[in-house]
């Protein structure tokens, strides 16, 4: 019986004091010998519970074994099987409510450091390997074309699959670089771009072709695009419209969405201003309205831009607040400020129309609602007033509405999201399938990555089935 | 790569770019825009679309030169190509027959409201274009002008040419003949259409501007071109341009277009001086 060992090996990180003033990757990686130390960790389960909570089914302790084994083209081989995307995913998966969650040792508060493992792979193909789909054998091509719409999570996960069966795959992607959330919205110090890149060169290498500026909708209909040879069409949107607080003085100078405010920052490279032509307001003050992962980058993106004082609202307390721990901490090491049971009211601006402050009422929890977390309650009188000059606004999104615009068939919930079969992506529209944000509604990375992956199936299924 | 395949100066600052893109030319329609990025470093910017040309697979953009990307625009030539064109964006303006049109533009925007007088005509409207611009040096496409419309009104600033004087008041002395107007379309600078939305409120017609909001995708993601019409938010890239001019908040139209006007002076010092 081997001994359990419960010393997680650490993460290395950039110290707080030097990375608030780059936008560097935060989280080093871990060495060969770290690595090693933490697969050493894993005991081998007969009947492993970690894969069960992975959306996309990875062998965890095969790639794992392979690391203690020294061997790792064998865990690179293990990984993408299930993974076309493992850099990504190693870096901003939630593995802490999903595969780590369900290591035997999470009970025992070690759960042995899956997604860290998962990024030491990745980065060691970096290192060592080109990134190519040489390794895979490909089936004879199928002579089918599908068209995915949106090169986000999904889309690149359901393009990476179908390549891999030997179908035709042409992504069309609405901005001027592919990538979707991962590139507008994760910063750099969370997810570094030449990362991102490398895996998009992964599913590229593949067979994949990607069509930029091409705005589903707009330059070209999903009937277009069936009538134009593709056999089968996949959506992958995502989640297009920011919600806002609608409350008074929301549009005031200073008030940004936060995919405003990434996207500046990320996908036009606002930090790089005047050299890059995109600006971007900092403000001594910055208020980030909200409790995801979204507010904590928005947040630490104000930070490194100068920002003197930033701080996170949220109307609820720090246990009920959805951002990752691992981001919260990071957030609280780069000096964010925190004020919990806060909700704004109002946005108060001057005669120019420039935000000064946000008026704000004090909340205490009730009982838990819906989502299961405690619902927060106005305390009356409890007003009073926050200096500040920009405020981001980070609730999430709702779904894009240029597809509905664009097609009668497809049906929509009430929410606007498209409807489609949970294990199969299937629309009610026949030679279409959705999946991610676009059909669940704000969700992750990895979650839409699984939908992909889903409708990767379903899609072949059906491209094989018919002439 | 999205290949310019003619320039033209048409006035001083105002510029012609034919570019090369097959889809957008069969799929633009009048009130359209396009959002393009010139180079890596390059801002995404919010350009109407002048007209297209579907047998040669190109679509016209005019503008002017003012912040840092209109200025660097300004320096491609024929041959050379911009990174990112996307589009047709935006609702296109709605063509319907309502009998006698008036369209209104300033400055640039006489370029691009051709194709909504154009289509306008065709519809089997009475087209009157009211186009007013500085001086006669910034008159131009006079004879297309004249050609998408039934009646053609320019005026100037300083009267060098046409008639004297900003077009609200022309369009208001209109009016006060007893010119019978079923609909305005106004595209040019926001204190333009506020005013002619201004003049034509007391007479119920219905007035469309066309709103030149900072956008960045162009595709609704982001917010930046949040407008406030009717007392709810609406987004110009997608819920517009077009707005009904009697309901458009201008003060905060106008603050809004004005967030980064110091951001564009460092960036017009940085690369152009």
């Amino acid at each position: 019986m081997e001994k359990i060992n419960l010393n997680r090996v650490p993460m290395p990180k950039q110290k707080p004091k030097t990375r608030i003033k780059n936008f560097d990757e935060v989280a080093l990686g871990y060495n060969s010998q770290q690595s090693k130390n933490e697969a050493d960790r894993c005991i081998q389960c007969p009947n492993p519970t970690c894969i069960e909570g992975c959306p996309v089914e990875i062998n965890i302790p095969g790639f794992i074994k392979a690391i203690k084994d020294d061997d790792m083209p064998e865990a690179l081989k293990i990984l993408k099987e299930k993974n076309s995307l493992p850099g990504i995913c190693g870096r901003v998966c939630p593995q802490e409510v999903q595969c780590e969650e369900k290591c035997v040792f999470s009970k025992k508060g070690a759960p042995i450091a899956i997604g860290r493992l998962e990024r030491y792979v990745a980065d060691w193909e970096q290192e060592h390997l080109k990134s190519s789909g040489q390794s895979f054998i490909k089936l004879k091509p199928t002579g089918k074309r599908v068209a995915v719409v949106g090169a986000g999570p999904a889309g690149l996960t359901v393009s990476a699959d179908l390549a891999k069966l030997g179908h035709q795959v042409t992504i069309f992607e609405a901005l001027h670089t592919p990538g979707g959330v991962l590139t507008y919205g994760i910063p750099n110090f969370r997810l570094p771009k030449n990362i991102v890149n490398s895996e998009i060169d992964y599913v590229k290498s593949l067979g994949v072709q990607i069509e930029l500026d091409s705005v589903v909708g707009k330059k070209m209909t999903i009937d277009e695009l069936l009538d134009n040879n593709f056999q089968a069409v996949f959506l992958g949107v995502g989640a297009g419209l920011p919600m806002f607080l609608n409350i008074p003085g929301e549009n005031l100078n200073g008030v940004y969405s936060a995919n405003e405010f990434l996207t500046r920052a990320n996908l036009m490279k606002a930090y790089k201003f005047p050299d890059y032509y995109t600006p971007i307001k900092i403000g001594k003050r910055i208020a980030v309205i909200g409790g995801g992962n979204v507010a904590m980058d928005s947040a630490r993106t104000a930070i490194r831009l100068g920002s003197d004082e930033v701080s996170i609202v949220y109307r609820r307390s720090e246990v009920e607040m959805p951002a990752r721990q691992e981001e919260i901490e990071n957030a609280k090491e780069e000096g964010i400020k925190f004020r919990f049971l806060t909700n704004p009211k109002k946005f108060l601006g001057d005669e120019k129309y420039w935000l000064k402050g946000m008026e704000c009422n004090k909340m205490k929890l009730g009982k838990p609602d819906k989502s299961g977390r405690r619902r927060p309650i106005t305390i009356s009188d409890s007003e009073f007033i926050m200096h500040v000059d920009i405020a981001v606004v980070a609730l999430g999104t709702t779904p894009n509405p240029l597809i509905a615009a664009s097609d009668k068939d497809l049906e929509f919930t009430k929410k606007g999201t498209i409807i489609a079969d949970e294990k199969t992506g299937k629309t009610t529209k026949p030679g279409v399938w959705a999946g991610g944000d676009i059909a669940s509604g704000s969700a992750t990375v990895i979650s839409a990555m699984g939908a992909g992956q889903r409708a990767a199936k379903s899609i072949h299924d059906y491209l094989m089935s018919s002439d | 790569m999205y290949k310019i395949i003619l320039k033209q100066k048409l006035a001083p600052k105002i510029h012609l770019l034919k570019i090369k893109e097959p889809i957008l030319a069969k799929k633009s329609q009048p009130g359209q825009f396009v959002v393009l990025k010139i180079d890596e470093e390059g801002e995404r910017i919010p350009l109407n679309i002048a007209d297209w040309d579907e047998n040669e697979g190109s679509i016209d953009v005019v503008f002017f030169e003012k912040g840092a990307t209109t200025l660097k625009l300004a320096l491609l030539n024929e041959g050379d190509s911009i990174v990112s064109l996307a589009g047709p964006l935006g609702l296109p303006t709605q063509i319907e027959k309502f009998g006698h049109v008036v369209c209104i533009a300033a400055g640039v925007a006489a370029g691009f409201i051709i194709p909504i007088a154009k289509a306008m005509k065709q519809k089997g409207n009475k087209v009157t274009s009211l186009i007013w611009q500085k001086n006669k040096k910034m008159v131009f496409w006079e004879n297309r002008l004249a050609g998408a419309s039934d009646r053609l009104i320019i005026a100037t600033e300083d009267g060098s040419y046409g008639q004297k004087g900003p077009a609200p008041m022309i369009l208001k002395k209109m009016l006060e003949n007893g010119d019978t107007i079923d609909r305005i379309n106004v595209m040019g600078p926001g204190p333009m259409l506020k005013a002619c939305s201004d003049i034509t409120s007391p007479y119920g017609i219905k007035t469309i501007v066309s709103l030149h909001s900072i956008m960045i995708d162009g595709i609704g993601m982001c917010g930046s071109c949040r407008v406030s019409v009717g007392g709810k938010t609406k987004f110009a890239c997608v819920d517009g341009p077009d707005f009904d001019g009697h309901q458009v908040d201008w003060k905060l139209f106008s603050a809004r277009n004005n967030i980064y006007k110091n951001e564009e002076k460092i960036a017009v010092e940085q690369h152009f001086s």
